[in-house]
């Protein structure tokens, strides 16, 4: 997708000192972003934040997750300099946003959670005008607007007045609008809200070759399959606080017990008994079976098979990530 | 940081914008002039004779050009960056390197901008009418300047603090129309009782008008360098204003 395009990678943000970085990478590796206790009351009284910490290593793909008004939007807010902070600290590759928010802006592009585009303008000054904004020039803003349009599948859209695109086109036009500038860190703010399940999918594997190229990425969502298969690390915020902060397969391995539905070709009166699972009647040709880690699948079909019950299909009940995040938030 | 590219996209951003609407921004003041002139100048103006020995007609072409370059300076800005805050698009700017004085010189220049291109059409309906030419260049040029920033800064300061559209009309409506039609564009400071004569000094949109009627045809009720001198001083005063205000993110930021 408008890789035949070629163009200078881009930066604006000074370079850091090579000793540093080497030295960098051997004590500490950099951080693309680390907030320290980060608190937000708005102005009505209410307290979003209760003191936040978090640290995203460079080159991570990190899903931030909770349910609505858990404060993910207030954080990214807070990062991309939308929201004022009440206090604690954010630091974005090193860069103080208090004593350095130039360098620290630079690193960033923002796809926020509701369309902010100015919709009188066409798709292509849209991203065009942000490009200026963050001080390229026009020949090189031209480049980077197409190249980046035409990842977004936009290009042939370019002249049409952004009020007139879809839903999920005005997400991908601020996807674009996000990358003109090749931050080092993206921040996706539910970018998939809404997005039928054709572009979703090619969403995840820019987002992915993106995030291959070098570039940062912190994401919400609500589709948890969705961090699931793209995310490394994950924290969890639920209420201001946040309340899990892990590496996915670790958190996935704490998962003990599956649950699985079957769906079998005779009806079933009562639910078949077999030790180690539990196995309830959902009604006369649908099973729920819950499977410990230690058990195994095997064992669960041999045994069906020996009660004479054949299995036609079977599917998760929920997804994995789903359950794990419902315990957590309650 | 480039910061000239960034004000470039601020100011023909701001030229765009204007420009596209032009029905709404700039053929209302030609219309509005020239009924003026027919109303005012030939009408009326022909039974009040001559005014410190130019002719009504001449006379009020100073004052006519400039309440339109304050209007629409001011409405230029004030309306831009208040729907910049509606639509939210104002959070392109936030997020972006630009730094404050950036963006206020962009939305001010684009008032200014809006201010003089408007200036123009009405001094060209007004030559269709009267015969003024410039007498002094410098003079005229300043104040035109001088001026618009002014007001670009004031709807600057109005579209910050603006919550809602009524909020954008209500200086305009309550303030700078009876201010600039009480501020000596249809007559002469003379032309008033002596008690009016003193109340009318405190408005500081007579130096304005009488400073670039000097301009135009050499003929003031005031002191030019005093109505230099503040117009200069109110230009720091909000200019430092608007900075804080961004600074501080009032208006702007949650
Ligand atoms: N401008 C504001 N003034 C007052 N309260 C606010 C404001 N913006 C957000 N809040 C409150 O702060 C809390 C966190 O909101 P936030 O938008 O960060 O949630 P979120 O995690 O992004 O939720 P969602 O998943 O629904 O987008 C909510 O209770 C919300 O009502
Ligand atoms: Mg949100």
């Amino acid at each position: 997708m408008g890789n035949s395009v070629k163009i200078r990678r881009f930066r604006r943000c000074p370079r850091i000192s090579h000793l540093f970085l080497v030295k960098g990478i051997i004590n500490h590796p950099m951080k693309a972003l680390s907030i320290q206790n980060l608190k937000k009351t708005y102005n009505n009284g209410f307290q979003a934040l209760k003191g936040v910490d978090l640290e995203v290593d460079s080159g991570d793909f990190f899903a931030l997750l909770g349910p609505n008004g858990a404060g993910k939007s207030t954080i990214i807010g807070i990062i991309s300099s939308l929201v004022t902070k009440s206090s604690g600290s954010v630091t974005v590759f090193g860069h103080d946003l208090d004593k350095a928010s130039g360098q620290a802006k630079c690193c960033i592009g923002l796809v926020p959670q509701e369309v902010n585009f100015n919709q009188f303008e066409t798709v292509k000054n849209v991203v065009l005008i942000q490009a200026g904004y963050y001080g390229i020039p026009r020949k090189q803003a031209m480049a980077q607007a197409e190249h980046c349009l035409k990842q977004m599948d936009l290009w042939d859209k370019r002249d049409t007045v952004s009020r007139r695109l879809s839903g999920g086109m005005k997400r991908r036009l601020m996807i674009a609008r996000a990358m003109v500038h090749q931050p080092r860190l993206l921040i996706l703010d539910e970018p998939t809200a809404g997005v039928d399940i054709e572009i979703r999918r090619s969403m995840w594997q820019m987002m992915q070759e993106v995030n291959q190229q070098g570039t940062t990425i912190i994401l919400t969502t609500h589709y948890l399959e969705e961090a699931e298969s793209l995310c490394r690390n994950i924290a969890i915020i639920n209420d201001g606080q946040i309340i899990e902060k892990s590496a996915m397969n670790s958190l996935l391995n704490r998962i003990h017990i599956d649950h699985f539905v079957l769906d079998i070709a005779q009806p079933l009166a009562v639910a078949p008994v077999i030790e180690g699972f539990g196995i309830e009647l959902v009604d006369s040709h649908w099973l729920h079976v819950a499977v410990p880690k230690s058990q195994g699948l095997n064992r669960l079909f041999e045994e069906l098979s020996r009660l004479g019950i054949s299995v036609m299909s079977l599917k998760n009940k929920s997804n994995r990530l789903e359950q794990l995040f419902i315990d957590l938030v309650q | 940081m480039n910061n000239s590219v960034a004000f470039r996209t601020i100011l023909y951003k701001e030229i765009r914008r204007f420009t596209r609407i032009w029905p709404q921004t700039l053929l209302p003041p030609a219309i509005t002039t020239a009924l003026y002139f027919l109303i005012f100048g030939k009408l009326i103006g022909e039974r009040i004779g001559a005014v410190h020995g130019v002719s009504y007609m001449d006379y009020i072409v100073p004052g006519v050009i400039l309440m339109s370059v304050i209007s629409h300076s001011y409405s230029n800005v004030v309306s831009s960056f208040y729907s910049t805050k509606f639509q939210h698009h104002i959070e392109e700017l936030l997020v972006s390197p630009v730094p404050n004085w950036v963006i206020l010189s962009g939305y001010v220049c684009g008032g200014i901008a809006r201010g003089v291109m408007v200036g123009a059409v009405v001094a060209a309906i007004s030559m269709l009418f009267t015969q003024v030419t410039v007498l002094n260049w410098p003079i005229t040029l300043t104040v035109l300047i001088l001026t618009s920033t002014l007001f670009a800064l004031a709807g600057f300061i109005n579209a910050v603090f603006a919550d809602s559209f009524d909020d954008i009309s209500i200086i305009p409506n309550f303030v700078l129309t009876p201010l600039s039609y009480l501020g000596g564009v249809f007559y002469s400071l003379a032309m008033l009782p002596p008690i009016w004569q003193i109340i009318a000094q405190g408005n500081p949109i007579l130096y304005m008008i009488n400073a670039f009627r000097f301009g135009l045809i050499g003929v003031t009720d005031v002191d030019i360098a005093l109505a230099f001198q503040m117009t200069a001083g109110f230009i720091l005063f909000l200019s430092g204003l608007s900075l804080f205000l961004l600074h501080k993110g009032i208006g702007i930021k949650n």
